[in-house]
């Protein structure tokens, strides 16, 4: 069934439309990532303009998020003392990250640096997290055959992140740690969505878990709640300015993905947590490649048009 | 097609010798659709364009021919070519084109080049290389030629612009037809059409009209509110995004509970 969008005045396949955002939604619940960054991609793919998919991009994932934090927020699996400190620095990131990219786009390489941005944060944290997933797979099974419990080794070990002032408690977390480094990746994570055009999950949950040491499944619930206020706050800043927002789009996307949400955070419960890692590792690898490649490879066509003015 | 057309002018010619003065000839133009509604199941539109051609006298002796040209609003463009730039293929040279209709079709009742002079063309820019204009390319690019000939090409590919020799159907010199597809991605606004009558290449009648594409109904509205009341529009889309997450996590406890 072909349905013509109103503001990015194209037709599309309704059908299509439904697969793509349950498949994201089903990621989005599972790893408690946005989905941003591979739904951005598709819907280009599919022939969405660049700035209708980025803005609408963003709405459809307040809607999957808000879903899955639900499920969430039932299994007492959100910080939400934490959540609202990353919160802080994503709203001072994404005016920082607004700046940056209008500045950009005056240089006139935004899309280039866009996709830079990408093959760069997806390789290296895909790599980090598939190694560190890999190495505690093994740890866990090496434990099991000497005769352990066969759970892994608590990695609680003291750093940086452990000596810094303004000490708060995060009880669900189970931590006693200084804000300093959760607004930092507020911060940061805030000028990658601005920029991106991302929720920004898949950075944050490996900092959760890596320079702040909370527990797996307490980071999924408290990064999509994070992520529902930076991506609504995006989607205004889209809707006044630009009037990017594709309401007919953003429906079709947020059914399939609602509905996809649920299911990925009960599979999400029932795999253990390296696994869980792991897969999301092979999922931004795979991304980061297929980025890279087009970067890399002679493109059959090598002319593209713009509406003039944009770039 | 063309041979019998050709037999008949010759067969009307022979039996009558008449004179060949200006606008000797008219269209009289029909359209199967003055305007085009996008509603949100659109697919696209044929449209047909039929007319016949009214005389005062009899018929003057040469080759007769029909164009019909269908062309969406123009709008400025940048066209960019990739280059290879350590290692990686990024826009290195771009070229603005001025005008650039987001679609044009040409419908005729032979090929172009035999029906139709190289001057009538540039004067009435009927081919789709003539419909669009590319001046102003920066000095630093040689060959512009490309650029233009890679808007052509790609949208040609995407069934934007398109040329139908044989496309216009003529009948007993004085009736034709002509049917355009208008793809589903159509841009809003005034679609000039015009028809060109041609004796040995030469354009002696020509008849423009407009077809009004509109959007309609909820697309209509969506659009008007988007452009007109921008933040109730955003609130909008944001309140379908929590209703929609919230109503899906709710059905889905109350399936889970009773499965």
């Amino acid at each position: 069934m072909q349905i013509y969008l109103p503001i990015a005045e194209v037709s599309v396949n309704a059908y299509l439309l439904l697969g793509l955002g349950g498949i994201v939604g089903v990621l989005s619940g599972l790893f408690g990532v946005g989905g941003g960054f591979l739904m951005t991609p598709l819907l280009f793919f599919i022939g969405i303009p660049p700035a209708v998919a980025v803005a609408t991009g963003t709405n459809q994932i307040v809607a999957s998020s808000f879903s899955g934090v639900l499920a969430h927020l039932r299994r007492k699996t959100v910080d939400l003392r934490m959540g609202v400190v990353l919160l802080a620095g994503g709203m001072v990131g994404a005016g920082i990250g607004i700046i940056v990219f209008n500045y950009l786009k005056s240089l006139g390489q935004v899309d280039l640096l866009v996709t830079l941005f990408y093959v760069v944060f997806l390789g290296i944290i895909g790599a980090l997290m598939f190694v560190e997933s890999l190495t505690a797979i093994r740890r866990a099974r090496k434990a099991r055959r000497a005769g352990g419990t066969g759970i892994a080794a608590k990695r609680r070990q003291r750093n940086w992140v452990h000596v810094l002032p303004f000490k708060m408690r995060f009880r669900t977390s189970g931590l006693y740690i200084s804000v300093v480094p959760p607004v930092l990746i507020g911060v940061s994570v805030g000028i990658l969505t601005a920029i991106m055009g991302v929720g920004g999950g898949f950075i944050m949950v490996p900092a959760m878990i890596y320079l702040l040491g909370m527990p797996t499944k307490v980071v999924i619930g408290t990064s999509l709640f994070q992520i529902i206020f930076v991506t609504a706050f995006t989607t205004m800043l889209h809707a006044v300015t630009n009037q990017t927002v594709d309401v007919v789009l953003a429906v079709l996307l947020l059914l399939g993905g609602v509905i996809g949400a649920q299911f990925g955070a009960r599979i999400g419960v029932k795999l253990k947590a390296e696994q869980l890692r792991i897969l999301l590792a092979v999922l931004v690898l795979a991304v980061c490649f297929k980025l890279a490649l087009d970067l890399l490879l002679m493109p059959s066509e090598l002319y593209s048009i713009t509406a003039a003015g944009d770039m | 097609m063309t041979g019998l057309i050709t037999r008949l002018a010759l067969l009307v010619i022979l039996l009558i010798p008449a004179a060949r003065t200006a606008l000797a000839e008219e269209i009289v133009m029909g359209l199967s659709q003055r305007s085009i509604a996008i509603t949100t199941n659109f697919e696209g539109s044929d449209i047909l364009i039929f007319g016949a051609i009214k005389r005062e006298a009899s018929v003057p002796e040469g080759d007769l021919d029909v164009i019909v040209t269908v062309a969406g609003p123009s709008r400025p463009v940048t066209v960019w070519r990739k280059e290879r730039r350590m290692g990686i293929w990024i826009n290195t040279e771009g070229v603005p084109v001025d005008r650039a209709p987001s679609f044009y079709a040409v419908a005729a009742s032979g090929p172009l080049a035999e029906i139709l002079s190289q001057t009538e063309d540039l004067r009435h820019r009927i081919s789709v290389p003539l419909a669009i204009r590319a001046v102003g390319a920066p000095a630093t690019i040689a060959d512009a030629q490309r650029f233009s000939d890679a808007l052509i090409r790609i949208r040609t590919e995407d069934a934007f612009y398109s040329a139908l020799e044989d496309g216009v159907d003529v009948q007993e010199e004085t009736l034709f037809r002509t049917s355009i597809r208008l793809p589903a991605n159509l841009t809003e606004g005034d679609y000039s059409t015009r028809i060109f009558l041609l004796r040995d290449k030469q354009v002696v009648a020509q008849y423009v009209t407009t077809i009004d594409v509109r959007k309609v109904g909820l697309e209509r509205f969506l659009y008007n509110l988007a452009h007109g009341q921008p933040v109730i529009y955003g609130l909008l889309s944001l309140a379908l995004a929590v209703l929609g997450g919230w109503a899906a996590s709710a059905f889905f406890r109350i399936v889970l509970r009773q499965g």
